[in-house]
This record gives C-alpha cells, structure tokens and sequence, in this order.
C-alpha cells in the first residue's frame, strides 16, 4: 500500500493572459516527508504554493492537500502552516502583537507565542515592534507563524532568506524536527546546498512544468559521477584525457583538470595508467554531483 | 466572523492609531463647536457655507447637540480615511494572505473587518458628543449663552438622536473608505480619492448645481446626521445614502471573494 500523501497535483495549471505561470503539473509529497520545490525565478513555485493554499484559483486540474480537495481550503488550512514569498506583517505592531492576531483570526491558543518566539529565537524581541526587526528576525517571525497552528503541512518559501550561517543551521534543524515528529514539510529554496541536505523528495520546476518529482536520492543517482585529475605538468592534459577515453571514459578538459566520467572503482586504474604513461598526478578526486549541479544540467540555466 | 473581529480589534488598539485618531476627533470637534459659538455674532456667519445661526438657537433644546452633528461631515472624513487604510493596508503590507490563511472566508474577513471597525467608530463618535457637549457649556458660558433648555428631556432626546444619526452617517463615510479600499488596494489612493471626492467634488458641485445633493452619497450622509433639512428629508437621505453604500459594497465583496492574492 502507498503512503498516504499530504499534496498531490493532477495537471494543476495556471494561466494569466497569454502566459502560462504552470503547465499541467503532476506531483505528490508522501505525509512526514521534507520536500525540496526548487526552481529558477518565474519558473511557477510560488504560483504553485498560491493555488495550494487557496489564495489563487487554478484555471484547470486538481489537487488535494492533506487529503482535502484545494477547492476547499477551510477544510485543510487549519492544519497548515505556512509563510509564501516571506514575512508579512503589520510594522507598528510587536512580534508578539502580530502572533496575536493571528492567532485570534485562526482560533488558536495564544498562551503558546511566547513558546513559540523562543522556539524562534525571539524570545527577548517580541515585545518590539515589527519594523524594528533585521531581515533575518523579520523571516524567523514568518517561520513563527507558520507554526501557530501546529501544522501537519508545513510550507515555506525561502524559509533562510536573510538569515545567517547559525541562523540556517537553526531552520534546518528544525525542520528535521518538525519532519521527525510527523510534520510534512514543503520547502522552496534558491539554496540548493540546503533543499541537498535537508529533503528526502524534490519536485523541480522549469518554465511552469515540472521537470523532476521524486525521491531526491532517485535524481542524484541518475547524475555520473566525475574523477577530476589534475596533473603535476600541466602539459601532460591531453595526454590524460587520452588515457582516460582509452579506459572507455569520455573525459573533458576544464582548466588545469581532466573530468572523467567513471565510478570511483576507475580511480585506482586511471593512477596506474597515467603512472605508467610517466605522468605524476598531483590530485585525484571522485567528485559525486551535486544537487545543484543536477539542477542547472536539467533546467539548462 | 468573531474571531476575525477580536483580530481586527488588537490592530485597531494599536497606540499609533488610538492617538492620531483621538486627536483628530478633538480636533475636528472642538474646531466646530468654537467656530458655532465663538463666531455667533459675526456677520459672515458661523455655521455651515456662511449660515448665521443665532443665540436664540442655541439655546433650543437642540443647542446642546448642534456642533456635534455639524462636526459629522468631518468625523465622517475621519471615518473614511480610517477604514480606507485599514481595509488597503493588508494589500500593501501584503498581510491580506496570512489573514486568508487563518480564515478562509473572505466573506467572514469582511464582516469581522466591518464589524470591527464600526465598534471603532462608536467610540470616535462617543468621544465626539461628549468633547461637544463639554465644550458648547463652555463656550456658551463665554458668549452669554442661555443654557436653561440643554438639562431638559427634549434636549436628552435631541442628543441621543443627534447621536444615533452622527453614528449612521459616520460609519457610512467609513463604509465609503472600505469601499475604496478594497477597489484600490493602496491606502494613499484611496484616502485621496475618497476625500477629493468628499469634499471637493461633492462639494463644489452641491454648492453650484441646485438639487445635486440629493444624489450623492456624501451629501446625504451629512444630511442624515443633521435629521434631514427643508428641502432633502430624513428618511430621504438615509435610504438613498445607503443604497448607494451597500451597492458599492456589494460590488467590492464580489471583487474580494473572486479576485486572485497574488501580492
């Protein structure tokens, strides 16, 4: 049996005019995963997150959240959380004022903002007002609201902009734990390094249409992996990559190195041959490709 | 609905409004009411576009409530501005979407907005009889003011009328803002357009053009806070006035429950 699903799409579709923001989409996000939505700018994520959460209408197909139909969000945005192309709130109220109100509008305890602000790490800021917060507290109070309602969806557009180093540990963190207690969490970020490392699904867009949906260790497998050589005389580079072609493995040349496409199990015999060619290597690395480099390979960008 | 209403009222407590708009109110009240009393023996007048209105009609029963329902023209622009910013804000600030995160029903954010802010208005209102009241004793004292007829039954039923008509026509004038609020979706835009309109365009034209005011929202919404006038009854103006509102918000809850939050 299939795990139960917190989103899926059926040809989900958006049209303003004559341009298409999202073609026909088709993508599912199993419950208690942590799903990466990447993508190039313009390329549909938030329009996509939009229709998800009721703000826009599609203009055709389907989709469901948390098993609900997205023509009825009031029976499933209870249960989501979420924060769309950043914070948003009203400057000339508190941290804790803004929490406020939301928390009022959706029904929900206000005797945990002072939990959650901590949990935020705003703990001794939220008694000041909204418009003296940096970009990075600003995002944190975002991040609080989209958990007011304990969520069982949690979506978040560029959750670490504006954060530092710490501050980016600290999400990531969280949303490991957020993902560890059985919250689903749908994440779009331009840091790919963080989606490599945080989600175990990814739905990749390019120019409205999905492109990549699955697991995310399914598309990093798909990528060859690179042995990069770098000789000691940087005269002996074609003769390398000759080597290496020879062996059966297209090679290029990118600057001081040759790019060898072959397992690792090829590095110890490539050694070999070069040391019997007489060229000294000066490093020999198998390089797994990256989610980001898997993302510009298939978005072209 | 209630929910939504209990929000809007933690905005709307905000110090920043609360003061600006207390002020306003003191303002705008104690600028009428001096003007009516302290200018009663002027030749150009001291009521509305050069009206003389004498000693011996302040000292009516109605006396005590005249300013306060005089002022109601400009509570009302207080009104507008008020409700036009809070309803637009949420599109400039971008709030709208976190606001239909939390409750879905566009409907019921409208409601509990209107709601919300009509509670506010009472107190603008409120706020206004009584600085009114306090001041017509005050300046009646100063210009040799007969005051005799203001403690009696009469003028007790003049004010609480006087009140109830300033209420309906300010929340009308605010119903106007929400109006242009949410069909403009800036605060800027719609607080200038609403009061260009207002005073200016409505204005002029009822000063130049006989009979005009009996078609504009505006105009009627000052004549129902006055009881209605010689030529534009009461009932008149109220139910005209409201037509007119409750069309327009009509249009624009329309507006609000189709239209794409793509901001």
């Amino acid at each position: 049996m299939s795990s139960p699903l917190a989103l899926d799409v059926a040809d989900l579709s958006k049209k303003y005019g004559d341009r298409m923001a999202l073609s026909h989409a088709n993508f599912e996000v199993p419950m208690g995963s942590i799903c990466g939505f990447v993508g190039p700018n313009g390329s549909g994520k938030t329009t996509t997150i939009r229709m998800l959460l009721g703000l826009i209408t599609p203009t055709t197909g389907s989709g469901h959240v948390l098993g609900e139909s997205i023509n009825h969000p009031e029976k499933y945005l209870p249960n989501v959380g979420a924060m769309i192309e950043g914070p948003a709130f009203y400057p000339a109220l508190t941290g804790a004022q803004n929490l406020t109100v939301l928390a009022k509008l959706g029904g929900f305890d206000t005797n945990g903002i002072q939990g959650l602000l901590d949990l935020v790490d705003l703990g001794d800021r939220g008694n000041s007002k909204y418009k003296t917060y940096s970009l990075g507290m600003k995002q944190r109070l975002g991040i609080a609201a989209a958990l007011l309602p304990k969520p069982k969806l949690l979506v978040l557009d560029e959750p670490t902009n504006g954060l530092d180093p710490a501050g980016i540990q600290e999400v990531r963190a969280l949303l490991r734990k957020l993902a560890d207690n059985g919250t689903t969490v749908f994440v779009s970020s331009h840091l790919l390094s963080e989606i490599e490392m945080i989600s175990d699904h990814l739905v990749m867009l390019r120019l409205g249409k999905v492109i990549f949906s699955g697991k995310t260790s399914e598309l990093l497998a798909k990528q060859q992996p690179v042995i990069v050589a770098k000789p000691e005389n940087r005269a002996d580079l074609e003769k390398l990559a000759k080597i290496a072609e020879a062996g059966g493995h297209s090679a290029k040349i990118i600057d001081e190195s040759v790019h060898v496409t072959g397992e690792s199990d090829f590095s110890a015999k490539f050694n070999r041959a070069a040391f019997e060619a007489g060229i000294t290597l000066e490093s020999l690395t198998p390089v797994r490709a990256s989610l980001e480099d898997t993302f510009f390979e298939m978005t072209g960008e | 609905m209630w929910n939504v209403f209990r929000a809007e009222l933690t905005k709307l407590k905000r110090p920043s409004l609360s003061i600006s708009t207390i002020a306003a109110v003191t303002f705008v009240t104690g600028l009428v009411t001096s003007l009516l009393f302290l200018l009663v023996d002027s030749p150009e007048g001291n009521g509305e576009r050069g009206v003389r209105i004498g000693r011996d009609v302040l000292a009516l029963p109605t006396g005590v409530s005249l300013s306060f329902s005089n002022a109601a023209g400009l509570l009302g622009i207080v009104a507008l501005c008020i409700f036009a910013a809070q309803t637009a804000q949420e599109y400039t600030y971008g709030t709208l979407r976190n606001l239909l995160l939390r409750q879905p029903s566009r409907m019921k954010i409208l409601l509990g907005k209107l709601g919300s802010m009509k509670l506010f208005a009472i107190a603008m209102v409120t706020l206004s009889a009584v600085l009114a009241v306090s001041l017509s004793y005050l300046f009646a004292g100063v210009k040799d003011i007969s005051t005799q007829a203001w403690a009696t039954p009469d003028a007790r039923a003049a004010l609480v009328r006087t009140f109830i008509n300033v209420l309906i026509a300010t929340i009308g004038y605010g119903i106007f803002g929400m109006i242009l609020g949410l069909l403009f979706r800036s605060p800027i835009s719609a607080i200038s357009i609403g009061v260009i309109w207002n005073l200016i365009i409505e204005g002029l034209l009822s000063a130049f053009v006989t009979n005009i005011d009996r078609y504009f929202p505006g105009q009627l919404l000052s004549i129902v806070a006055i009881g209605g006038n010689d030529r534009i009854s009461y009932q008149y103006a109220l139910f005209t006035s409201y037509a007119f509102l409750l069309a327009g918000l009509a249009i624009v809850a329309f507006l609000f429950k189709k239209r794409d939050v793509a901001n």
